[in-house]
């Protein structure tokens, strides 16, 4: 029993060591504050630990799933902490001294490029849609309040947004390049 | 046209960006559609996707002790889960949509019904399963949704048959046929303290008591 409890705890190290950066930087960029951004993280890392009869770290689908975990903790603290949401998006999530770093893998890297590239090929509204969303944690009724535009724009614009985006990233799963590096 | 409506909000729902009643409305809708949990597995990727293009940010060192320390103060592989409303089909509605978004190992999926807690003081918990992968979700009055994956397609003429289990008499709780992926069965009975839930394979139109030792069990509801 001991040794089963000693083989979860370290598949959980493995999965925050594998993970662990980049949940905190999307945690980062939705909650702004390193000390929230680290609760968020937390969070998400126990469900997984209070959850997890086995690990599966690397299977396909797991990254992605763990980044849904972050995201949802993220967006409950930033629905929180109200005050936090009218900061402009466009301001560096970044401390000072934490940028790319030879911690900040190759992997990470060209990931970002690629997700980016593909952020930029999105008509100029459903890219401002989904960042505000997905970044800033707006529902659909808040964002068609702080843009002025129909909630039902709100609507098409945000599934249009993603359904391009999935056409454009295509079919790799970011984990398969994972799993090669 | 209601249907081709509340399928649209798979991607809102996959970016989190649902008002809340509209989350409850779609996640009620995925127990029933397995159109929107398959459309809804793949935007969820793309949605995390989204999760990469993030300015980098290193963690403090401490977090990872933290984490570790946290999880080893708690008994692992019970899961407190605490849904946003305390009526209708929760458990189905909140398995539903754990299923669609963690189409990863069922070991693990019940952490997203936890990433998806509200304020509802109401908790779930999530059974393991011996014999099968997947989980038995219960509600503290006993209501209760198996979600299970491996089990292959009940042959022609057979249906898998799901039981209540309590003092060694067994009570009919359900079919279901099975298939490739994850199945989702609501129980038509609510499982109290002290008992299990087995599923056996049963001729077609399911029987009254179990004609085989099962071939799934859950653990013991608390």
């Amino acid at each position: 029993m001991a040794l089963i409890a000693r083989s979860e705890e370290l598949a959980l190290a493995e999965l925050y060591d594998r993970h662990g950066r980049a949940a905190y930087a999307l945690a980062r960029r939705i909650v702004r504050d390193p000390n929230l951004a680290e609760d968020a993280v937390q969070d998400a890392f126990l469900a997984i630990w209070r959850g997890a009869a086995r690990f599966v770290p690397e299977r396909a689908g797991a990254v992605s799933w763990i980044m849904t975990l972050v995201h949802r903790r993220a967006v409950d603290i930033v629905r929180r902490e109200q005050r936090r949401r009218s900061e402009p998006l466009d301001e560096p999530a970044v401390a000072a001294g934490s940028g790319p770093s030879a911690e900040d893998s190759a992997w990470l890297r060209l990931e970002r490029e690629r997700v980016q590239t593909a952020l930029r090929q999105l008509p100029d509204q459903q890219r401002e849609t989904l960042e505000l969303a997905y970044y800033g944690g707006f529902t659909q009724p808040e964002l068609a309040d702080r843009l002025g535009r129909p909630l039902g724009t709100i609507k098409s614009q945000m599934f249009a947004a993603l359904a391009n985006l999935r056409e454009i990233l295509g079919p790799t799963a970011p984990e398969e390049s994972w799993k090669t590096s | 046209m209601e249907d081709e409506l509340i399928h649209d909000l798979c991607a809102a729902y996959a970016l989190d960006a649902l008002a809340p009643d509209e989350e409850r409305a779609f996640e009620a809708h995925l127990a029933s559609c397995a159109r929107c949990r398959e459309e809804l597995a793949g935007l969820s990727e793309t949605a995390a996707a989204l999760a990469y293009a993030v300015p980098p940010a290193e963690p403090p060192a401490r977090l990872r002790a933290r984490i570790l320390d946290a999880a080893r103060a708690e008994r692992p592989n019970v899961v407190p889960l605490r849904p946003r409303r305390s009526a209708g089909n929760i458990v189905l509605a909140s398995v539903a949509a754990a299923a669609a978004c963690a189409a990863v190992g069922l070991g693990i999926w019940a952490a997203t019904l936890h990433g998806r807690l509200g304020s509802n003081n109401q908790a779930l918990s999530a059974l393991a399963l011996h014999g099968a992968s997947g989980s038995l979700v219960r509600a503290p009055n006993g209501e209760a949704a198996l979600v299970v994956s491996g089990l292959s397609p009940a042959p022609p003429g057979k249906t898998y048959e799901t039981w209540v289990i309590r003092s060694g008499k067994a009570t009919r709780a359900g079919l279901f046929s099975g298939k490739s992926g994850t199945a989702i069965v609501q129980l038509t009975r609510r499982v109290p303290s002290g008992a299990i839930v087995g599923v056996t394979l049963e001729r077609a139109g399911g029987v009254e008591q179990p004609t085989s030792t099962p071939l799934v069990t859950s653990a013991p509801a608390a």
